[in-house]
């Protein structure tokens, strides 16, 4: 896609309008009397009809300029905004989308539909359906008709502040010039005694004999801009009087054939309806607003930027390698110099892909909107957070699997208002959206404030599809796991909206495979949160590179939180128990010199690196600490999916290839450990 | 001869539009996407043509004509306005505050080029 191509661009801007339209409306339905938003959406509703007509989207410029219209008459006062107006122009957005994606496509029964539900809403008396912009004929465009050739006195005068309002008189008559013979006498018997003079202002008027094969509109073309407020007589002459010009200057004297015919006035086109030639007082409101430049950048460009950056590390971190083996100076800091600006350009780089989650967030507006109106509950919607940046990659990814969770608590989480008050809650349930960094993390969560997830439901069908054997213990959050299951639903009846569960299993891949995970808390009669841990991008990380055994890994260094010795006493004391004590909170540990089977000796002097998601935390031994590595993520092929203790790989700088520890898996895997040894005693 | 024009209107697609019609036709464009930018852009450097879009969140392109004919060094700098066919009362008041001429949207390129070679004169 060339960003060159308008129309392209018309459709990013058509998206971007509509979803400015939408979210106006929202806002509308709970400020009716609101004039900003009032205007805001006639402005996205006016530059979409604009645009629209522009680049041949005539049935969008058509059906819009009815929704125009119509919110037209709001601004000025004629009829109130009333929700059925909102609702009708909500349901139109949608109509105006198809007419985007689809614009030859018929959908005339649609659009005739919704035009009807407009004209109900603004009360019948809808303004006369106007023809759409784009069939009015372009200005200025004239049949050249009359060959024959006709002469013409022309006396012009034009306001004294129309050079200021920049008409160049002298233009005016070049554009005379330029329809035929010619000649032009001015006029300077106004201009005043130089005291008096004012430089701006045009005193002079002129007297010009024009002879042309241009009929007389082409004359009223020349002062197009001016007519309305300038005294233009245009007498028509016969020869004789050409013949004898009171002119000054004869240039060159026309010999204009004679014409008795006389031509049709041709009305301009533009008159304004009413002039205003008083020059009016501006009010002062010339608030000086920052100009922010953007730049378009299709996404695939900023990933292949990435790819290079990417590149770019691991060889600046080859180079580091050989200039630290090496006794150059110059190449040391030269060196120093590529590494620091490497690491700049990355976390520019970085900035560069943050978007923030607002524009994942400000589609749930209507989707809560409509299943409100599905479902027949009453809910409100709370977002937080929504300045926080994700990875766009990150952004787009988690649509899906948001518009599901939200779409669940709607369903399944919150009850029917008369439920609600019977239960002794509010009437309108409440679902928050909210996200926030946690260290490289960013966390995402839908929280409502309904019924709660029922285990015994849960369990059963658990028992029922033979995921659990019947009776089999499960820790609480074993249980509520069980909802990500495949095919795994609570649901009585699977409504149109989805089922608790139906699905979850894709949620969840979708998360891990973005290196997140998903916790889920639920209180019965109190409603339920789910929480998408997410990175807070996918290609570059900050991480420690450590070495267990003869190979190296890397543990991402947002997730770590301290390093400990750890001691050979201490080693073998906490053999079979496998936790440390820190600071009065026994932490659980992972060998991985053990979960990896490297048959090697521990080191002497053995580390402890603590890492921890959300409140969990979890110890890692390993041999040695070998520092912080800016690590280049690569994805693991296709046969290495299932390997839940790595999320991916990396090209350390002398080549060889270190693998990336799952920090979620290994401290779910440590809970694990604990939970068992807390059953053993 | 070359003139610098500078363009003001919301729309991107119809910024891009006029920007590659008046480029072929010869002018270099620099482009604002609200009256305030534009008022803040016309300040700052000196444009032989102004075209400006009506409606424009921020400030729109009539209080932006207003404001910047009370700005000495703005004085017989042309401002071409564009307006929809229903606006004709907008165009009388476009003119009372200070605008040189206006074209009618859609607009079809080669009228801009008309429009702007007739205000500029060239």
């Amino acid at each position: 896609m060339s960003t060159l191509d308008p129309v392209a661009v018309f459709r990013m801007e058509a998206a971007e309008c509509l979803e400015a339209i939408e979210a106006g409306l929202l806002d509308l339905t709970h400020q009716l009397d609101n004039k900003d938003l009032v205007d805001a959406v006639f402005r996205g509703l006016h530059t979409l009809k604009g645009s629209g007509a522009m680049f041949g989207f005539e049935a969008l410029a058509a059906f819009t300029h009815h929704c125009e219209t119509a919110f037209d008459r709001v601004r000025k006062g004629e009829v109130a905004a009333t929700s059925e107006l909102v609702a009708a122009v909500l349901a139109a957005r949608d109509h105006m989308r198809a007419l985007v994606d689809q614009p030859d496509a018929n959908h005339g029964d649609t659009g005739s539909k919704l035009l009807a539900q407009l004209q109900a809403a603004v009360g019948g008396k809808a303004a006369p359906v106007a023809a759409p912009a784009a069939v009015v004929a372009p200005a200025i465009v004239r049949e050249v008709s009359a060959k024959k050739k006709n002469s013409w006195r022309i006396r012009l005068s034009l306001p004294a502040n129309s050079m200021a309002n920049g008409t160049n008189p002298l233009g005016l008559l070049d554009e005379l010039r330029d329809l035929g013979e010619c000649t032009v006498r001015a006029n300077t018997a106004a201009i005043p005694p130089l005291g008096e003079l004012t430089p701006t202002e045009l005193h002079i008027s002129w007297e010009v004999m024009l002879t042309s094969e241009q009929d007389r509109s082409a004359i009223d073309d020349v002062f197009i801009f001016v007519l309305d407020d300038m005294e233009l007589s245009v007498e028509e002459i016969d020869g004789a009087a050409t013949a004898a010009p009171t002119v000054e200057k004869v240039a060159a004297a026309p010999a204009a054939p004679v014409s008795m015919a006389v031509p049709p006035t041709a009305v301009p086109e533009f008159r304004p309806v009413e002039a205003v030639p008083v020059r009016r007082e501006a009010p002062a409101a010339a608030s000086q607003a920052k100009s922010a430049e953007n730049v378009r950048v299709p996404a695939e460009r900023l990933d292949e930027l990435m790819d290079r950056v990417g590149e770019l590390v691991i060889a600046q971190s080859r180079l580091s390698q050989l200039a630290s083996a090496s006794a150059d100076i110059a190449l040391r800091s030269v060196s120093e110099e590529i590494e620091r600006l490497s690491g700049e350009l990355r976390d520019t780089m970085m900035v560069l892909r943050m978007v923030p989650v607002a524009t994942l967030f400000s589609r749930f507006r209507r989707l809560v909107h409509d299943l409100a109106r599905e479902t027949g509950k009453v809910i409100e919607l709370v977002m937080e957070g929504e300045t926080t940046e994700v990875d766009k990659t990150v952004i787009e990814r988690l649509a899906d699997p948001l518009v599901h969770l939200v779409r669940n608590s709607i369903d399944h989480g919150l009850e029917m208002p008369a439920d609600r008050l019977a239960a002794g809650k509010t009437e309108a349930g409440t679902v928050i959206l909210s996200a926030r960094q946690a260290g490289g993390e960013v966390i995402i969560s839908i929280k409502d404030d309904g019924r709660g997830i029922n285990r015994e439901r849960v369990r059963a069908k658990a028992e029922s599809s033979g995921l659990i054997h019947p009776g089999q213990p499960l820790s609480d959050s074993e249980l509520l796991q069980l909802i990500f299951a495949p095919g795994f639903s609570t649901a009585a009846a699977i409504t149109n909206l989805s089922g608790r569960g139906v699905g979850m299993d894709v949620v969840k891949k979708t998360v891990e495979a973005l290196r997140g995970a998903i916790d889920v808390v639920s209180v019965p009669g109190q409603g339920s949160e789910v929480s998408l841990r997410i990175p807070l991008t996918l290609a570059i990380i900050d991480g420690l590179l450590v070495r267990v055994g003869s190979g190296r890994y890397v543990i991402p260094l947002s997730a770590v939180e301290e390093c400990l010795e750890l001691s050979l006493e201490e080693d073998l004391r906490s053999r079979g128990r496998s936790f440390i004590s820190l600071r009065d909170s026994l932490v659980p540990f992972l060998r991985l010199r053990d979960l990896f089977r490297t048959g090697t000796k521990p080191d002497v002097h053995q580390k402890v690196v603590v890492i921890s998601t959300g409140t969990e935390r979890v110890g890692l031994v390993v041999d040695q600490i070998i520092g912080d590595h800016q690590t280049v993520i690569k994805s693991m092929s296709k046969l290495h999916n299932n390997v839940a203790t790595f999320s991916g790989a990396t090209i350390l700088g002398d080549g060889s290839v270190a693998l990336i520890l799952d920090v979620g898996h290994l401290v779910a895997a440590g809970q694990h450990q604990e939970a068992q040894l807390r059953v053993t005693g | 001869m070359s003139a610098n024009i500078l363009t003001v209107d919301d729309s991107a697609s119809i910024r891009l539009t006029t920007k590659v019609t008046l480029t072929n036709a010869g002018y270099s464009v620099t482009e604002a996407a609200d009256g305030a930018e534009g008022l803040a852009t016309a300040k700052s450097s000196s444009f032989d043509l102004i075209v400006t879009d009506l409606n424009m969140p921020v400030m729109d392109g009539l209080t932006m004509i207003e404001e910047l004919r009370k700005l000495p060094g703005q004085a017989g700098v042309p401002i071409i306005f564009l307006t929809t066919e229903s606006d004709a009362d907008l165009k009388a008041r476009a003119k009372a505050a200070g605008a040189t001429g206006w074209l009618t949207k859609p607009f079809d390129p080669e009228n801009l080029v008309k429009i702007v070679k007739k205000v500029l004169g060239r």
